[in-house]
């Protein structure tokens, strides 16, 4: 696949992507931008590849075929140490929060920080209260994963993704398990990262509220055909699309009217 | 983020206008750039204005080093009612701040109490002891009454699990064994003949090897190989089992975790320890046995010196002993991986502490057996 990137270049585009899990096919000819400042959200049922899409978007796993492209540049095909300039640019967190246990939360923050360049103690030490602060643990530097909640493991994750101020930002579920005020909470973070400092975002999610509240646009990835079913604007699809499934999926399985 | 073209320093100047404060900044404010540069006195109070200059750059450090000035006021405020102003911000800056400034919904932080003075180290260590030897012993309680349930056909475990686990320290430990108790026998064989030929009794050489691997060496060595290998096994899997929850889970569908996770490798141990003794008993005459064929001791005399030396009664001590080992290897790893704590770090350290006490428990062990079989007189 050399298919040269569109003039008006999207951050991250997708061409002809195929994932396969040995001879298995989890999706095949996935085709699509996202722009920058972007909320792009990745959904569909569970068990359908949408966390294998985000591994491979974040390069932990290659592609059976096609290629993935950030500002227009190659990344399945580029060399190793390319490669690794661009997922330096990357914040991702894991669907558990994946915090290194041994290390307390504001170390999990600052190993990353330090890792990039010599900051000064102070510095290192208000950016971490900093970053902390932002997903609502101020206060929450001296102790260990294994001290808190699972929802305040999320937002740490969070926080430790956005250590290096990324250019993307790869979420995991950052909504499942939380409670909805919590869930809220983290849109609302969401939704201030993008403006404030122009974060282009991609989950992978189900939850509906947060689809509908954060995304502008969404790809539907469909179990029965093994391809997307659907890109676009989450509201419009929910009531537009021509995919029934994806019809089905945003209104949770009972369409308002519209017969298939 | 735009790569730095202009290398002008982060700065932040403080202004002072009558009761007032402006804070000004410039620069490029990036982790990776030059170091910060403050200028004029940082104040107690909040800024009443701020000016950020239209060419500043910046990246999460500015709104890092606003927030922690904002901070250490807010910690020394007399006036608590005073709430600093963005007066001045570009919308962005203030967003964030904004964000990072709500209360979180965990507003009780957790203390750890204060133990820096010497009586609270003591105090803590005497607790510490205290819980270590409480848990030991409900632990062996608790083997106790699964070990009845057993012998009455309450306990329910998996066959399968117990003959894995029999396998594991059995079969499989046999390469390991053999090495070590082969050359043990050999180093002995080596040391005694030395001495034993300056006396011209160089035959004694297979009574020393073989009393000394029946009724010591190779119950001991064995029970240190198994120690590093099943006890460490032991701890982790069910230290990674605790962590995952897995334990619990097993609780929640009826089943107890003893009888389920602690029997079958209590069970295996016990059975095998004495076997591999016996083995090893074997295989360190043999080392002897070919150190003798070097030094002038055919292996037939060998042999025939090596069964009038050692009785029944030296090998059943030998192969008892190990059956003991094997209980306290068995329940010092099981006991490390259930009391694990819940995340992956402390896998690692209960495997450590696993095996430091399983070492320690067979030498204390061992060392009791011999003062008792002294005042036996056996």
């Amino acid at each position: 696949m050399s298919a040269t990137p569109e003039p008006t270049i999207a951050k991250v585009t997708v061409r002809g992507l195929t994932m396969t899990y040995g001879t298995q096919v989890v999706m095949h000819d996935l085709d699509f931008e996202i722009l920058d400042k972007d909320i792009f959200v990745i959904m569909g049922t569970s068990g359908c590849g949408k966390s294998t899409l985000l591994r491979h978007l974040i390069g932990l796993l290659e592609p059976a075929q096609g290629a993935i492209f950030y500002d227009g540049e190659n990344f399945t095909a580029t060399d190793p140490a390319e490669r690794t300039a661009i997922i330096r640019r990357f914040g991702v967190m894991y669907q558990s929060g994946a915090l290194w246990s041994s290390l307390t939360l504001g170390e999990n923050i600052s190993v990353p920080l330090e890792e990039s360049g010599k900051i000064p103690a102070k510095t290192l030490r208000d950016l971490v209260a900093y970053k902390l602060a932002l997903v609502g643990l101020a206060g929450y530097e001296d102790h260990y994963p294994a001290q808190i909640s699972g929802g305040m493991k999320k937002r740490a994750g969070i926080a430790r993704a956005m250590a290096r101020d990324p250019d993307l930002l790869f979420l995991d579920e950052p909504g499942a398990g939380l409670d909805p005020l919590s869930s809220r909470r983290l849109d609302d973070l969401i939704l201030r990262l993008r403006d404030s400092q122009g974060t282009t975002i991609v989950i992978v999610t189900h939850e509906l509220a947060s689809i509908f509240n954060i995304s502008n646009r969404a790809l539907f990835l469909d179990t029965a055909s093994h391809t997307q079913g659907a890109l676009g604007n989450p509201c419009d699809l929910r009531d537009h699309s021509d995919n029934p499934a994806v019809r089905l999926f945003l209104n949770r399985g009972t369409p308002p009217s519209s017969p298939p | 983020m735009t790569a730095a073209v202009d290398p002008s320093p982060p700065r932040a100047v403080w202004h002072q206008n009558g009761d007032d404060w402006m804070l000004e900044v410039s620069g490029n404010w990036r982790r990776d750039g030059p170091a910060l540069e403050v200028t004029g006195t940082t104040p107690d109070r909040y800024p009443a204005h701020y000016h950020i200059d239209a060419l500043a750059t910046y990246d999460s450090t500015l709104p890092a080093f606003l927030l922690a000035h904002i901070r250490a006021v807010t910690d020394v405020a007399l006036d608590k009612a005073s709430v600093p102003t963005f007066d001045g911000l570009p919308v962005d800056l203030r967003a964030l701040l904004e964000l990072a400034l709500a209360v979180s919904e965990e507003s009780e932080t957790r203390t750890t109490p204060d133990s820096s003075s010497e009586i609270h180290k003591l105090g803590n260590l005497s607790l510490e002891i205290w819980t270590g030897v409480r848990s030991l012993v409900d632990f062996i309680g608790e083997a106790m009454l699964s070990l009845g349930r057993l012998v009455t056909g309450g306990a329910s475990f998996r066959g399968r699990d117990f003959w894995l686990t029999l396998q594991e320290c059995g079969v499989e430990a046999l390469p390991i064994v053999s090495l070590i108790s082969f050359l043990i026998g050999v180093i002995l064989a080596f040391v005694g003949n030395v001495q034993l030929a300056n006396f011209g009794a160089n035959l004694f050489v297979a009574d020393l090897v073989g009393i000394a691997m029946v009724r010591e060496m190779s119950g001991v060595m064995t029970a240190i190989i198994m120690s590093g290998r099943t006890g460490a096994a032991f701890a982790a899997n069910l230290g990674s089992m605790k962590a995952n929850e897995e334990i619990d889970a097993l609780r929640t569908f009826g089943f107890n975790p003893f009888d389920f996770l602690v029997l079958p490798r209590l069970l295996s141990l016990v059975v095998m320890m004495p076997l591999l003794t016996i083995y090893a008993n074997i295989v360190g005459i043999l080392g002897g046995m070919l150190v003798g064929n070097f030094v002038g001791i055919p292996p037939v005399l060998y042999w025939t010196e090596t069964l009038a030396a050692v009785s029944l009664t030296t090998l059943s001590l030998g192969v008892i002993k190990s059956v003991f080992f094997g209980a306290a290897i068995a329940i010092c790893g099981c006991m490390q991986g259930l009391l694990a704590g819940n995340s992956t770090a402390a896998v690692g350290q209960a495997t450590t502490r696993a095996v430091v006490a399983a070492i320690t428990a067979v030498i204390v062990l061992d060392s009791a057996f011999a003062v008792i079989f002294t005042l036996l007189d056996i």
